[in-house]
């Protein structure tokens, strides 16, 4: 698949009063045209991170300290911010998981739908309108000429989200960054939302880079799925075989810590706790708590090595 | 699992009323309506549904944390909204609940010591040396450890925390707990160790747990049986077993088939619902569900189904359930 964005050896740290953390240590991986690829990874596994390093909105203490997002023949890490507003919710656009938050409840629906459209199309106001409505049908809005005009405190968490998603598509974007975008609806509105993005996908064929801490949201979208920890890719290949044949120890623990269907008695648990991105461990991040830890975890950072065509893994034990 | 009843609740009903002023004389909000269920000892019955559908109500209806609008909680052969104070009081410590989010339901001025012992206080003839031997004991029986005791809680992480909340609620020697949500804020790693937590405590302690989530992989693991509520009402309750093999209501039907799975590559056949769960300021007329229903038919919009008996242990509301 011809690659459309790609990230290589992306860095970000944030600056405390603790100390620096390094909340993305050297991540690569890339996004083909059109296609679903799943992040997942526990909290402070720098998923969020990395997806907002693509737009240039690490916030504040957060720096990227060095890295290249390719896309479009350009490091988008180098271009004038003028330019990258031009990218931003055009070229690649973002969705995040708390909807409410993420919508102005002082203008109406109309009013941030076609703002973009303005800015970035310089449309008129009758032609954004249409644009709008059409979006808002796409993402099966009832009735969108009526809701157009409603505030976001009038819809339910689900319509919300729809009307995120629209907003994100108004402009044809070809990547659109999804992170959790379903964690804060329930399971049937995300059942809704997750079919209407792979719908939307096909239908479009806009990229999506969709960021979950769910495993079963990941096995069932994505095609392909990049797993992170501590701020490191440790595993990344194609669904089926990371859920099947998981390589890393982590990924691995991942998995088995999961309830299975029919399943009783004690669950797998993984050995300690994420560690603190102030103290990380030396070597392997994850050698505290591996059940395959040899010596040279301890010592040195682990090879990335392919261990099946299109699989890499993070670890020494495929040296 | 003895046969023994240790919770009944009959006809458990909440209404609030919101947006009450002197002018306006308010909406109800029918949170819960017209519940019931009993808990055997030892059981782990779980309440599970979509937000909004009156199932942390319940439970905080089932300790009295709030007082019901209708119905009865019958603990232990006590009608537990008869009990004056001071005997409620006595009964508070047999039941305790353990809350969703370990961040804000923990104070961030107490030390672990305060915050695990505070219940003990209520126990005048305990000694300080006898109280803090049993909050050590208490910490290691949920994996803390003893230099932690002097700890503030922003020094823990999620699961720690969570484990605090274990332990202030099992020190007690509750003989019910309400887990209300107690691993929705928790990551999958972390997860695996509560649950794990929760099994071996109820094991050695023997506890019944009314257990609250909406997380249907974990309550299919650590249920023994299910309840399933829509709007308010009980849709359907059976064992683990029937309902998984053979759910009988359509909602539950269309919950489980939207619960994703890590099986990659299964043809699912996934029902899709339309719309979201309607208000319940003003649920829909005759069976709550029958607006989003695949398989709604005239009758369902008219008449609100009974909760009945289909099969031994399998209740259902519904006028035309599933595999008939």
């Amino acid at each position: 698949m011809e690659s459309l964005l790609s990230i290589e050896n992306l860095e970000v740290s944030f600056h405390t009063s603790q100390g620096v953390a390094q909340a993305v240590c050297g991540v690569s991986y890339d996004i083909g045209r059109g296609e679903v690829l799943g992040v997942v990874g526990e909290s402070g596994s720098g998923k969020s991170v990395t997806a907002l390093s693509v737009l240039r909105l690490v916030p504040y203490p957060g720096r990227i300290s060095a890295g290249r997002i390719n896309y479009e023949g350009r490091d988008l890490l180098k271009v004038p911010e003028k330019q990258m507003r031009k990218v931003r919710g055009d070229r690649i656009s973002m969705i995040f998981q708390e909807p409410m938050i993420s919508l102005n409840p002082a203008f109406t629906i109309e009013n941030q739908l076609t703002e973009a459209l303005h800015n970035h199309r310089k449309m008129s106001q009758k032609e954004a309108r249409e644009r709008a409505i059409e979006m808002l049908a796409l993402v099966d809005i009832p009735d969108p000429a009526k809701r157009i005009k409603d505030y976001p405190h009038h819809l339910s968490g689900g319509m919300r989200q729809r009307v995120m998603i629209a907003e994100a598509l108004l402009l044809d974007p070809d990547v659109l960054l999804a992170d959790e975008p379903t964690t804060a609806l329930d399971v049937t509105v995300q059942a809704q939302v997750l079919d209407l993005m792979h719908r939307l996908n096909e239908r479009i064929g806009t990229a999506i880079m969709l960021i979950t801490h769910n495993l079963g949201v990941v096995a069932e979208s994505a095609r392909r799925v990049v797993v992170m920890y501590c701020g490191r890719v440790v595993e990344q290949g194609p669904v089926k075989e990371i859920f099947e044949e998981a390589r890393h120890p982590y990924t691995q623990g991942l998995l088995k810590s999961i309830p299975k269907p029919g399943g009783r008695g004690k669950l797998f648990e993984m050995e300690g706790i994420v560690p603190s991105l102030f103290e990380l461990p030396q070597g392997c991040p994850f050698n505290p708590r591996c059940p395959q830890r040899r010596p040279e975890c301890a010592q040195s950072a682990p090879p990335w090595r392919e261990v099946q065509p299109g699989h890499h893994a993070l670890c020494w034990l495929y040296a | 699992m003895s046969l023994k009843t240790i919770l009944k609740v009959e006809d458990l009903t909440k209404y609030f009323v919101v947006g009450r002023s002197l002018f306006n004389s308010g909406e109800v909000v029918k949170a819960v309506d017209g519940v019931s269920f009993s808990l055997m000892q030892g059981e782990t019955l779980s309440l599970v549904g979509e937000s909004g559908c009156g199932k942390s109500t319940t439970g905080r209806l089932v300790l009295r944390l709030i007082p019901p609008t209708r119905g009865t909680v019958i603990y232990q052969g006590q009608d537990i909204a008869k009990l004056p104070a001071d005997k409620m009081r006595k009964l508070r410590s047999d039941m305790q609940i353990i809350f969703q989010d370990p961040w804000s339901s923990l104070n961030p001025r107490m030390t672990v010591k305060e915050i695990i012992g505070e219940g003990l206080r209520r126990q005048p003839e305990l000694s300080r040396a006898q109280r803090k031997k049993m909050v050590l004991e208490m910490m290691e029986t949920v994996g803390l450890r003893p230099e932690h005791y002097d700890r503030h809680p922003h020094e823990f992480s999620g699961g720690q925390r969570q484990r605090l909340g274990v332990a202030r609620a099992l020190i007690m020697r509750p003989k019910l707990v309400v887990a209300d949500e107690p691993l929705s804020a928790l990551d999958v790693s972390v997860q695996a160790q509560v649950v794990n937590l929760l099994a071996r405590l109820k094991r050695d302690l023997g506890l019944s747990y009314l257990f609250i989530s909406h997380d249907l992989a974990i309550v299919e693991h650590i249920s023994d049986r299910i309840a399933v509520m829509y709007l308010g009402k009980l849709m359907e309750l059976a064992s683990k077993r029937q309902l998984f093999a053979q759910p009988r209501h359509p909602y539950t039907q269309a919950l489980f088939s939207a619960a994703p799975t890590t099986e990659v590559g299964r043809e699912k056949n996934r029902i899709i619902l339309s719309g979201d769960v309607p208000s319940p300021l003003n649920p829909p007329k005759g069976c709550r569900f029958h607006t989003r229903c695949p398989l709604a038919q005239e009758d369902c919009g008219q008449l609100e189904p009974e909760f009945k008996l289909l099969a031994p242990g399998h209740w259902v509301a519904c006028h035309h359930p599933l595999n008939d």
